[in-house]
């Protein structure tokens, strides 16, 4: 008690410790400074992230894929952000940018690389392999501790849920038109079709408005736009040197 | 006077105030009724994860068993679902006593009550169906979001009507912890929440990319310092000088450790985004404040530590002081890992390894786990005013769960180390060493079989605490020590 009865004058105890309303907006002011300085910045555009020219929303059956990679947890074992190191550039490609994610609703950079970092993994498999790849992983990748997901090839999507995704996109930013909302349904047909034509020449017979299709259509565009403007970006300073 | 009163808890815990208050008991008991329930669910699910990691095959094919489910399922139900409802519990008892009035409503202590445990409910009925926002920590959908607000917003009345109403002039230290929980919890859950539904279980998040990723590990981080550190700070500086007999070390620690840690914990959200595309000023920011935390952390711990001056001789046959002992000395050691883990040449190793892993469950089994069931064991013969049924268990309860925490965590930071030492490693030819992930994938089998029996025994621990609980609550007469000791 000997270091405590000293103190009950003390400057602490008179002016937080009697006073609720008091304690209760230095304790809010004191949790809200260090948010704020860091969080008001991301929205200026100076010191925020930085714009990458020729990254593009994703189409809808990209959205609907995205869901499905939310659903499922991907992000609980695989990354999205190759970090600026040598062994990263080796084994994943370039390192993120933040202008590859502006359209990302949510981000999904992960926590923890159970499996393998999938920023660049648009267009580094044919689209078969990630079709049996979720089927069996083990089938394209010996060893793989990786769970099934049979159900993705068997689930249909609907158009009119794709849509409400889209429409939501737009509300939150991403720079949909109208007439691209309302053209969700024609949209997934015609990418599903190609992707399943892409199938059809590995043999693999398969519908275009399954689960599976989709979220091929989305990892095969991962990381694509944020390569491309950096290849672009680097041949342009090379023809000006 | 009171307020010399309302700074040592070991004068406030009567059944009934010196004014005869009639303190609501039964709320505490359901919030830790609730407690033992949610924490067995959440650890036994926790055990299956780590089971499943280990060996692909206890995914079982099923969509609702997959690894990317269960695995939110698993840290909603520990952080929320157990480590809530022993929030809780500490504050309804204490707080009560501390401020020697009842709660200011009793109804609102129910609503708050089944309001938490529906959320709970829902969380465990959604997130094995897939219906996830996909925001760690934050994955339940909107319409769970709403209700956790609303029912913040009742728990937040009652908690301040409580304070407003009190009978002592001053607020004790644990009542300075519980506030900044009662009101950082819903300005994070909140700002980090804002979305646009799409349908009744969709929404997407106002923010995008990084702007949304700063913004969930401001709140994700702060979940870690609001809801699993500073309330449970409140039951240390309750519930350890209770079970020790003896007043807080330091008065003046307290009040440095007390507005070092809610300033400065608030900036370290960025840590978990080193060597991202995030702009490197915000980097710099979260590294440096993280760094700095370790000073009132390490202030907390000492107070803890050295409230039991005079009182180790007890350590050796308490239980309850047992598991606080080692709470506390995790507690040191986590937020000590953590500044460290931080630092960016360190992060380039440990991020996105097992590492993190154990880092996070040498705080959440070592600190917040450890620091619960000493409380729980203290309160359970003295709200129910009997001995526990099996005291002997309580001991065994303490080693299990010291040892499945030893194994958990050296194993994964042996596991985290492995992988991210060959993710990176080069040949003389400036090659990947290891180009096959898979390859590294399985040189962490033996840890994590390692890691799954530390978590069994974690589990054991528990399992063996809710029989324990259950007897004593279900021996029909009091003994009449415990009685008399509820009571005294």
């Amino acid at each position: 008690m000997a270091n405590q009865t000293g103190q009950q004058d003390g400057f602490h105890r008179r002016v937080f410790e009697g006073k609720l309303g008091v304690f209760a907006v230095a304790t809010t002011i004191a949790i809200l400074i260090g948010g704020l300085v860091e969080i008001i910045p991301m929205f200026t555009v100076t010191a925020g992230p930085e714009h990458l020219a020729g990254v593009t929303p994703y189409t809808p059956l990209e959205v609907a894929g995205r869901d499905i990679y939310i659903r499922e947890g991907c992000y609980t074992c695989h990354s999205q952000m190759v970090r600026p190191t040598r062994a990263e550039l080796l084994r994943y490609g370039e390192w993120s940018r933040a202008g590859e994610y502006i359209y990302d609703h949510p981000f999904q950079l992960g926590s923890r690389r159970m499996g393998p970092d999938l920023q660049r993994v648009g267009g580094k498999y044919p689209d078969a392999w990630h079709y049996e790849h979720m089927r069996n992983p083990r089938a394209t990748s010996p060893g793989s501790v990786m769970p099934t997901y049979p159900w993705l090839h068997e689930a249909r999507l609907d158009p009119a849920d794709v849509q409400a995704s889209v429409r939501a996109l737009a509300k939150v930013g991403v720079p949909y038109t109208p007439e691209q909302v309302a053209g969700v349904p024609q949209q997934l047909r015609e990418q599903g079709e190609a992707i399943v034509g892409r199938l059809a020449q590995a043999g693999i017979k398969a519908e275009p408005d399954r689960e599976i299709i989709a979220l091929i259509a989305y990892l095969q565009r991962l990381g694509k736009d944020g390569k491309a403007a950096i290849q672009a970006a680097e041949a342009r300073q090379q023809a000006a040197r | 006077m009171a307020s010399a009163q309302s700074l040592d808890p070991s004068r406030a815990g009567l059944a009934l105030a010196p004014d005869g208050t009639d303190y609501d008991e039964d709320i505490v008991k359901m919030f830790l009724t609730a407690t033992v329930t949610w924490g067995v669910v959440g650890m036994l699910v926790g055990v299956i994860i780590a089971l499943q990691i280990a060996w692909w095959k206890a995914n079982l094919g099923l969509p609702w068993t997959t690894f990317g489910r269960l695995r939110p399922l698993h840290t909603n139900a520990v952080i929320f679902a157990f480590g809530g409802n022993v929030v809780f519990t500490a504050i309804y008892y204490s707080m009560q006593r501390l401020l020697k009035v009842r709660m200011w409503s009793d109804a609102l202590s129910r609503f708050h009550f089944w309001g938490w445990q529906l959320i709970i409910v829902a969380a465990a009925i959604t997130l094995p169906l897939g219906l996830t926002e996909g925001k760690e920590y934050a994955e339940l959908i909107w319409p769970i979001d709403v209700a956790i607000a609303v029912v913040w917003v009742a728990f937040a009345i009652n908690f301040f009507g409580t304070v407003a109403t009190r009978k002592v002039q001053h607020m004790y230290v644990a009542i300075w912890f519980y506030m900044s929980f009662v009101i950082t919890i819903p300005v994070l859950h909140i700002v980090n929440s804002l979305a646009v539904p799409a349908t009744l279980t969709r929404s997407y998040p106002i923010y995008a990319g990084l702007t949304d990723g700063l913004v969930q590990w401001w709140y994700g981080h702060n979940a870690v310092g609001f809801f699993l550190t500073t309330p449970f700070l409140g039951l240390m500086y309750y519930f350890l000088p209770r079970a020790a007999e003896r007043p807080v070390y330091s008065y003046r620690l307290s009040i440095i450790h007390f507005w070092a840690l809610v300033f400065l914990y608030i900036w370290a959200g960025p840590h978990h985004l080193l060597y991202s595309a995030l702009p490197e000023w915000a980097q710099t920011l979260g590294m440096v404040f993280s760094i700095m935390l370790i000073a009132p952390s390490w202030g907390g711990m000492l107070n803890g530590l050295l409230t039991l001056k005079g009182a180790w001789h007890r350590v050796r046959q308490d239980p309850v002081l047992k598991f606080m002992v080692v709470a506390v000395s995790f507690y040191g050691m986590s937020t000590f890992e953590g500044p460290m883990m931080s630092i960016r040449a360190v992060n380039l190793l440990s991020h996105y390894t097992n590492w993190t892993i154990g880092h996070v469950h040498s705080g959440a089994l070592g600190w917040v786990g450890m620091v619960s069931f000493g409380m729980l064991y203290w309160l359970v013969p003295r709200l129910w005013r009997r001995e526990l049924a099996f005291p002997a268990w309580a001991t065994t309860h303490f080693w299990l769960a010291t040892i499945g925490i030893v194994l958990y965590t050296v194993s994964m930071w042996a596991a985290g180390l492995t992988e991210g030492l060959m993710w990176r490693a080069l040949d003389d030819a400036g090659q990947l060493k290891y180009p096959n992930f898979v390859d590294i994938v399985h040189q962490l089998d033996p840890f994590y079989w390692l890691r799954l029996a530390g978590g069994t025994l974690y589990l054991a621990g528990i399992i063996m605490m809710a029989i324990n609980f259950i007897a004593t609550v279900r021996a029909t007469a009091p003994a009449p020590a415990a009685a008399a000791r509820a009571a005294a």
